[in-house]
This record gives structure tokens, C-alpha cells and sequence, in this order.
């Protein structure tokens, strides 16, 4: 089959590989219909995330059609039409009893790397680095997938692929990184990343009832969508000073929480970028944490700091005062996808939300490698992929 | 229940030698190989620095020129020594960082002798000095070679080295089903990995194949020592093995309903005398990994059915029979 690898830094190519096989009886094969690029896929691509061997196959956002289970599936046919959660979840430890599923105790074979560099291991990803278990990845035309009986989520007939195909990941990533906040009526949200992630949980933080819902980026076509596809109000950080912003925009108290949607790879004008950018290039530091800083920083005295954006190591300069000195919550997570398919799969069947308005352009999978450059560069007012193999 | 705590938490056993345990043997008055290591590592340094910082004077002062060519070489000797002597103290049993003495050592005095054949040489200082290398290579080469003998697990020697792991494991399932699971010997070998088989010889025996890296097959036979139903297991190699072998595992519950806490002991020593090589890469394989590993494929099976696979595990292991 055909398969998007990751083939070193900066360099991915669609290649002839092996065809997945059934190795456990719980899982399944599916044919994938939609796959996408995630913004977390360009810290593969850029070499920030570390134990990716040349030749790995990437994608941990597809869809499909089962062709083949194990004997021990028993939810799922042959044929049936199945959105897959990226991060891979057992259903039986206590941490997936607990519905903190991207936490399983399970699903990583390789826990002793995680282990190593966070001290405990977070559930097996598809196609994320073998840290997390090594696990081939849907930007390919078959994907195996184990614990079928326990994550993928059937899609009615009628619904097409793009209105589902982001319930693997960003839907639910962006719904959670609102759904932590605890949303009060009148509650101001701001978010930092204009990406897709982004775009979902300003979105969510408005069906779960936030007053205002603040963008914070610094490409204006992100921006733009914000505004025109999400209704929210937008901060360029290269034009404004964005603490000082906030402050005036939430009348001196700062917003009631702040959503990191951008992770370890932030940008900031001036020169505290070249500071960070040559630590993390000489491994002083991981990630570079410009958003996260101005997240707690800006946060009203007592509110949420909600993080989704994918943090790989260790950061510099962590307001820790900050945060302790004013009752600030900081709460995190790669998200639970199996604990939010099921509710948000119903607001798109009522028609609360169509997820496909993130969608920018859309590939054969022949041509993954132009969609990460674009994706990367923001080309083309580039904000989602879609590959279709 | 309170989660019993005992003197077997000997995370380090294999790293530190033969000094608890069941098969430790007490009276070894002689300088460890690790102090003498860490000796020869502060040597290394006060020489790097000396050559370093000064090369002239040291130079001089072993008889030789303290300018030019000589200069530059003492001032990279400096450097190789305060690397060794890093490195040397840097890591436990720092055994090729002892071994690069022993080079430097030769070098050094390949060195020394070049310099006698040089003009304006006072011949008398630089006998010394070389005479006094020639003794330190003489003290490294014997510590590198302690060393390495620790480090290979020189089954034969009359320390008789073992190893001694203990890991636990929480799993979401009550005791009774873990002991039993446990209980049936043959079923070890769908969660520990170097397990080849394990075939039941009557109620309380059965016979052990391991597999070691090489291809080479260990085998002996294992009777169980004690048993309290959903509490505790343990067993031992009989008298003769080519291993001697013994194991406990206990079973207990977590408080709060959280399921059952599993603490596994594995001890395993090669027999005094002549030992295959087998026996020694046996327990050379970082045990305490490997039980971690051996527990969590329990805990997967336990709690899922199954050992999860990825194919693309990068230590190479494939389903096995059983596993899935």
C-alpha cells in the first residue's frame, strides 16, 4: 500500500509499503477514506519530538471502512464507516475507567522510553514516534488499528467524511481545551494559535457558554477565519502588545481562562525569540514556551490555564510566581478523544457545529509531502489538509 | 493493607556487586575495583589540570624541554586525562574509561622514550618520570582488568556474582485471578520474554527453557517452594542447574478498591566453577528491566487479554505464540 513516511527532518515521502496485518485479536483494519495533517505532525516533520526512525508512517487523524476485524471484535463489522481516536486506549486499566484514555497503562510497548524522558508513559499514539509506541500512522491507504472493540466511533450513512473526519483529534482536542476551563456565563476566553485546534476550541468555549472568545495570532488570514468562521474577536501579537490588550479588552482583570493551542514551537517578536530558538537548538531547552508564558501571565487572578498545545520536553522561564501567587489552575492534557466522540458526534448531527469549516485544501495522498510544506509555510492561506489516498 | 517493605529493595544489586543477598558472601577486605577506578579518575584529573595549565613546568620538571613541540603534547596529554578522568568518575563502573588509561599509559610512554633520544634532555629526571608511568600503567592495567571481570559476570570467580530484581505493578483485577494465572507455571512464557517454554513435571515441578541472546538455550528444572492461595508464590532451581534461580511473587490488595498490587523478586546466580557463557549473558541482560517489561505484559494480558504489539517495536519482538 501506499503510505506518507517520515523520511528525517524536513523530509516526508509517500512510499510503497507492507500492508497492515491483524496482530491482536482485538484489532481491526481499516481502509482509509479522509486522513489529515496535524499541526502536531510539523513537530515531527521539523524533528522536535525524538525517537522517529526513517521510514515511519505518519497520519494519527484518518477514517474509513473496516475491511477485517479480530475474532475478539465484536462491536464492529465488516463495512462499517469508523472515525478512529488518535491516541490508542485499552478501556480496561484504571486510568480508561477513569475516562482519561490518553492516559492508558496499556497501550505503549515502549512505556520504558516515555518513561525515561516524563517518568510515567501517556497511551500509544498512531504514527507519533516510537516513545509512543511506534504504532504505523493513517496517512496511508490501510491503517491497522488495535483496541477496535474500544476507540473508533461508527458514522451514520449519510454524514460525509469531512464533517467526521475531525473527531479524531482536533474537534475533540479543541472541545476539551474549552471544556477544562469550566466556562461560567459571562465568561471571557482567550485563546492563543489561530490553527485548527485553535479555531475548535473558540468554537467549543462558545457552545459551552463563554460571554467573549479572544483569537491570538499573528498570521491575519487565521485571524480573518477566526472572525468570520468562528465570530470571535482577534489580537495580532506582532501589532499589539497582547498582555496589555487583554488588560484593556477585559477592562483591567485579564480573561477569565486562557487556552494554549500552540505548543512547543511558539514564536514571539523580538530578540527573546533568538534567545529561546538558539537553546532549543543547542538543547538547552525543548520547547519554546512564548504562548504558555503570556498565557499565565495574562490570566485573571484565580482562572484556568488550559493547555492542548503538544509540549515534547522541558521549558525555560516558567512564570511559576505567577501562577502560585494568584490561585491560578493549570490544567493539560492530550485529549481523551474517547470520552467526547460520542457527545460531539451528536452536536454535529444537530447541526451545532460543522467541523469541515477548518478545511482549507484537500490532496491526494500522492501529495502529503507538498501539503506539510504548505501546512508549515502557511501558504496559501493554508490552515487544513485534508488527504484523501 | 499496608504494602509490606522489606530489606530485598536492592535496586542496584547488579551494579554493586555481590555485597546482600542470599548468595552474598561477606570477608572481601581488598580495595574495590569502583574506589580504585575513582582514585585513578582524581588522578587524572590533577594531572590534566597540571598539563593543562601549565605544560612548561611539567615538562621541565620530567626532564624534557619546556617549550615547542613537547609543550603541545604535554597540553593535549592535559586534555586526555581530564576527559578519562570525567568519564572515570562520571559513570559507576567506568570500565573503558580504565581501559583508555591503560592506552594513554602506553602512549605516554612511547612518548617519554622518543624523548630520550632528544638533545638538552637531563636523562636522570626522565627515567624517573617514565619509571613512574610504567607503575601507574601497571595499577590501571590491573583495576581495567577487575573491572571488566565484574562487568562480564565472571561466573567462575570466586565472588559469584548474582542478581537480585524486584519491580511492582498495580492491576485492575482482584488477586484470585492473577494467582491463579500465576500459579500455572506454564503460562509465564506469554509474559517473560527470555521464557522459551515452561512444561509442568508433576504439582510442583517443571522444567524452565530460556533463551539467550546468541541462540543458545538454558535449561533447568524449578520446583515451587511455597504457595498461599491469592496471596503469594515462590519457587527455586533445583540443586545442579546450570542457574540457580528462585522467585517470589506476591499478591496484594490496593487500598480503595483499586485492584491488586504485585510485587515480583527474581534472583538468579550462575554455580561456582565453569559456567557456559549463556549462563552469563543470561543475567547480564539487565534484569531489572526486563521484570518491569515481564510485569507490564502481565498487567496487558491481565487487563486486556492480550500483549499489545506494535510492529514497529523497536526491540524487534514480534507476537508470540500465546500473546495474542
Amino acid at each position: 500500500m501506499k503510505a506518507n513516511c517520515w523520511m528525517g527532518k524536513s523530509r516526508v515521502e509517500v512510499q510503497d509499503v507492507p500492508d497492515p496485518k491483524i496482530l491482536n485479536d482485538r484489532d481491526a483494519i481499516v481502509k482509509i477514506t479522509s486522513t489529515a495533517i496535524c499541526g502536531s505532525d510539523l513537530h515531527l516533520y521539523n524533528g522536535f519530538v525524538p525517537t522517529m526512525k526513517s521510514g515511519d508512517i505518519l497520519g494519527h487523524e484518518f477514517m474509513g471502512e473496516i475491511v477485517e476485524t479480530g475474532p475478539a471484535v465484536k462491536n464492529l463489522n465488516v463495512g462499517d464507516r469508523v472515525v478512529v481516536p488518535f491516541p490508542i486506549a485499552c478501556g480496561a486499566c484504571a486510568l480508561c475507567r477513569k475516562g482519561l484514555f490518553s492516559t492508558c497503562e496499556n497501550t505503549n510497548p515502549n512505556a520504558w522510553m516515555a518513561e525515561k524522558l516524563w517518568g510515567y508513559s501517556p497511551a500509544g499514539v498512531f504514527g507519533y514516534s516510537h516513545m509512543l509506541g511506534g504504532y504505523p500512522g493513517g496517512q496511508a491507504e490501510y491503517a491497522r488499528v488495535p483496541f477496535a472493540d474500544v476507540g473508533p466511533i461508527k458514522i451514520p450513512a449519510g454524514m460525509p467524511d469531512e464533517k467526521a473526519l475531525f473527531l479524531s483529534d482536533i474537534y475533540p482536542t479543541g472541545y476539551m481545551g474549552a471544556d477544562m476551563c469550566g466556562i461560567q456565563p459571562g465568561d471571557t476566553i482567550a485563546v492563543w494559535g489561530a490553527g485548527p485546534v485553535g479555531q475548535f476550541a473558540m468554537k467549543s468555549a462558545q457552545l459551552l457558554g463563554a460571554e467573549r472568545v479572544i483569537a491570538i495570532d499573528r498570521f491575519p488570514y487565521r485571524l480573518r477565519m477566526a472572525r468570520e468562521r468562528v465570530g470571535v474577536e482577534t489580537i495580532n501579537y506582532e501589532e499589539v502588545d497582547v498582555y496589555d490588550a487583554l488588560k484593556d479588552m477585559t477592562a483591567g482583570r485579564g480573561p477569565d481562562a486562557c487556552i494554549d493551542a500552540v505548543g512547543l514551537e511558539s514564536h514571539v517578536p523580538g530578540p527573546l525569540y533568538a534567545y529561546d530558538r538558539a537553546k532549543q537548538a543547542i538543547g538547552l531547552e525543548t520547547d519554546r514556551p512564548y504562548a504558555l508564558r503570556q498565557a499565565i501571565m495574562a490570566c485573571r487572578n484565580g482562572g484556568t490555564v488550559s493547555v492542548i498545545g503538544v509540549y515534547g520536553g522541558f521549558v525555560d522561564k516558567f512564570p511559576m510566581g505567577s501562577l502560585m501567587n494568584r490561585s491560578l489552575t493549570l490544567k493539560t492534557g492530550q485529549c481523551h478523544v474517547q470520552r467526547y466522540v460520542k457527545p460531539l458526534l451528536e452536536r454535529i448531527e444537530k447541526g451545532e457545529i460543522d467541523p469541515s469549516f477548518v478545511i482549507t485544501h484537500r490532496l491526494p495522498l500522492d501529495e502529503a509531502p507538498r501539503g506539510y510544506d504548505m501546512f508549515l509555510n502557511k501558504e496559501d492561506d493554508c490552515l487544513k489538509v485534508v488527504l484523501k489516498p | 493493607m499496608a504494602i509490606r517493605e522489606n530489606s530485598l529493595i536492592d535496586m542496584d544489586a547488579e551494579r554493586r556487586g555481590p555485597s546482600r543477598g542470599r548468595f552474598s558472601r561477606n570477608g572481601d577486605s581488598r580495595v574495590s575495583p569502583e574506589r580504585l577506578a575513582a582514585g585513578l579518575g582524581w588522578f587524572s584529573i590533577g594531572l590534566g589540570l597540571a598539563a593543562v595549565l601549565a605544560p612548561a613546568k611539567l615538562t621541565r620538571a620530567i626532564g624534557l624541554k619546556g617549550r615547542g613541540v613537547s609543550q603541545v603534547a604535554a597540553r593535549m596529554v592535559g586534555v586526555r586525562e581530564l576527559a578519562a578522568g570525567i568519564g572515570i568518575l562520571v559513570e559507576p563502573r567506568p570500565v573503558r574509561w580504565v581501559w583508555s588509561r591503560v592506552v594513554g599509559d602506553v602512549m605516554d610512554l612511547a612518548l617519554l622514550t622518543a624523548g630520550f633520544t632528544g638533545r638538552r634532555v637531563r636523562r636522570g629526571r626522565l627515567a624517573l618520570a617514565t619509571g613512574a608511568v610504567a607503575g601507574v600503567t601497571a595499577v590501571d592495567a590491573v583495576c581495567a582488568q577487575q573491572l571488566t571481570a565484574l562487568t562480564r559476570v565472571s561466573a567462575g570467580s570466586p565472588d559469584g556474582r548474582f542478581v537480585h530484581a524486584r519491580k511492582r505493578i498495580t492491576i485492575n483485577r482482584p488477586a484470585e485471578a492473577l494467582y491463579r494465572f500465576w500459579r500455572d507455571f506454564s503460562n509465564l512464557p506469554r509474559f517473560m520474554r527470555h521464557l522459551e517454554s515452561v512444561q509442568p513435571l508433576g504439582e510442583r515441578r517443571s522444567h524452565w527453557r530460556v533463551k539467550v541472546p546468541g541462540g543458545i538455550a538454558l535449561q533447568w528444572d524449578v520446583e515451587m517452594t511455597e504457595e498461599r492461595p491469592n496471596e503469594l508464590i515462590a519457587w527455586r532451581s533445583l540443586e545442579g542447574s546450570p542457574v540457580q534461580h528462585s522467585g517470589t511473587v506476591r499478591f496484594e490488595s490496593a487500598p480503595g478498591g483499586r485492584g491488586t498490587v504485585v510485587t515480583a523478586e527474581m534472583e538468579y546466580r550462575p554455580p561456582g566453577g565453569a559456567v557456559t557463557a549463556a549462563a552469563a549473558k543470561l543475567i547480564g541482560m539487565a534484569p531489572e528491566q526486563q521484570l518491569q517489561e515481564d510485569l507490564r505484559r502481565f498487567k496487558q494480558l491481565m487487563e486486556t487479554g492480550q500483549v499489545v504489539v506494535s510492529v514497529a517495536a523497536p526491540s524487534g519482538a514480534g507476537p508470540r505464540g500465546g500473546a495474542r
